[in-house]
């Protein structure tokens, strides 16, 4: 009886955190095995392909800086879409799903900046240059951090969530200037060769360890963000059975 | 709308009002560049562009969270709240009268700094032009900051943080553009409409996103 009412029929039923967190930990496992085996295979090939003719060996750092730079904008993408959850419909996971987005995002948008910077030391010379690229990446990590900041500052959970959604909002316009930075402007840093129009200019050698792990780092940002979001629910559940025991200390 | 225009000024250019206090940290911070860099009038003259752009900048970012806290505060917001008036225009008004107060003295005031840091006439003038058209996006953006610090029990230093990243578009094509008209091969005119458009930008999204901020924190 308890297994059909919680059963979710369509996506407005995820709005009751009881059975989100049902449903979330019936994923996680599945999730979590499907993320360790990618990796495995993918960094088995990251290790086993053959090295660029000209960046030799340091080519094999490509594999985690790609993925770790798309999964930073998806990121942020993700916050964005739940922050118009947020104002829109209201939807009462939407602000639990953008609060734990940000951290996550800022981790891969961290990892993608420093392999970027160990990879540019060795090809470019230095280790950091200011193009339009590599700014607009700060800036993102930037952003992903005041948001966090802005989260802890404030002590009432749906303030912050709203507040937050209007700044997460605003700075989605620097996603699309990451995107097409190397387009519009002359950078160091190359322009679009895997996602472009007239197919792929990477060589399939490559390709293929790239799309694997690309894959594999998805699987990853779910699962932290899954495990994260239904951490967050228990957390605030935690919270408000606190406050209630207190009331009923006080009344009593 | 013109009462109100008129009654932020006046709230700002009296005495406890922020906009003097704008000034004088520009001034402050302009006067603290030739100590940290050496008095090299060469030197000086090459980097003064695009430190009357960052003190401006940071003065601006100063008085910008007492936006809307002192009307918090003394209740004159809940009033703005729920008033006929659209709050996106009842926002323009008062970013309006805020860059009049503290934005507007501190482009007046950059000639005589650029004077300091041994400028040339021209660069002067193109300093000048781009702070007149930058200034404004500064205040817009950061009206968005200062609707989020009502919420926050003690803001401040967190607005500027937020506001930060997404005024280095600002930032970057005020300055290029300001050397654009100095030396020769950069085209003083492209940086410069992209300035323009980005005020114009965040004169529609700014307001409109500091307005649904405000309904959120005081709901």
């Amino acid at each position: 009886m308890r297994e059909r009412s919680l059963a979710i029929r369509s996506f407005t039923d995820l709005a009751n955190p009881t059975r989100f967190v049902a449903l979330a930990g019936r994923l996680l496992p599945w999730l979590a095995s499907l993320t360790v085996l990618l990796f495995a295979i993918g960094l088995t090939l990251c290790f086993t392909t053959a090295a660029d003719y000209q960046q030799g060996e340091t080519v094999r750092i490509m594999y985690i800086h790609v993925p770790a730079a798309w999964l930073a904008m998806m990121g942020y993408t993700v916050m964005a879409a739940s922050a118009l959850g947020t104002l829109v419909w209201r939807h009462p996971l939407a602000d639990v799903a953008a609060k734990c987005a940000a951290p996550i995002g800022a981790g891969f948008t961290a990892l993608a900046l420093v392999t970027g910077s160990l990879w540019g030391k060795p090809m470019w010379g230095t280790w950091w240059v200011w193009d339009a690229r590599l700014t607009s990446f700060f800036i993102l990590f930037l952003m992903y951090l005041g948001l966090i900041a802005l989260n802890r500052a404030m002590d009432d959970a749906g303030r912050a969530a709203k507040v937050a959604a209007v700044l997460i909002l605003v700075g989605f316009v620097n996603i699309p200037i990451i995107k097409f930075s190397v387009d519009w402007w002359n950078t160091l840093h190359q322009p679009a060769s895997v996602l472009r129009l007239g197919g792929s200019a990477i060589d399939p050698e490559f390709r293929r360890p790239l799309l694997v792990m690309a894959l594999a780092f998805t699987c990853l940002f779910f699962t932290l963000h899954l495990a994260a979001m239904r951490t967050e629910i228990w957390r605030r559940r935690i919270a408000a059975m606190r406050r209630q025991a207190a009331r009923g200390a006080a009344s009593a | 709308m013109m009462a109100l225009y008129l009654r932020d000024l006046k709230l700002a250019t009296r005495a406890g009002g922020g906009a003097l206090t704008g000034i004088l940290f520009f001034l402050a911070v302009v006067a603290v560049v030739p100590f940290g860099l050496g008095p090299d009038l060469k030197l000086l003259a090459r980097v003064g562009p695009a430190m009357l752009w960052i003190g401006a900048l940071l003065a601006s970012l100063l008085g910008l969270d007492r936006l809307f806290q002192a009307e918090r505060e003394d209740g004159a917001l809940d009033v703005m709240l729920m008033q006929e008036t659209p709050l996106v225009l009842v926002v323009f008004v008062k970013c309006l009268a805020h860059w009049t107060a503290s934005g507007l003295p501190l482009v007046l005031i950059s000639p005589l700094l650029g004077l300091f840091l041994n400028m040339e006439p021209a660069a002067i003038l193109a300093t000048m032009l781009t702070l007149l058209a930058g200034t404004p996006a500064i205040t817009l953006i950061g009206a968005m900051g200062a609707a989020v610090a009502v919420a926050l029990p003690r803001g401040g230093l967190l607005v500027s943080i937020l506001v930060l990243p997404l005024v280095v578009p600002v930032l970057i094509f005020g300055v290029s553009a300001a050397y654009a008209a100095v030396e020769d091969p950069a085209p003083f005119l492209p940086p410069f409409l992209i300035l323009i458009a980005i005020s114009l930008f965040f004169a529609v999204i700014g307001p409109a996103a500091a307005a649904v901020a405000l309904r959120a924190s005081s709901e």
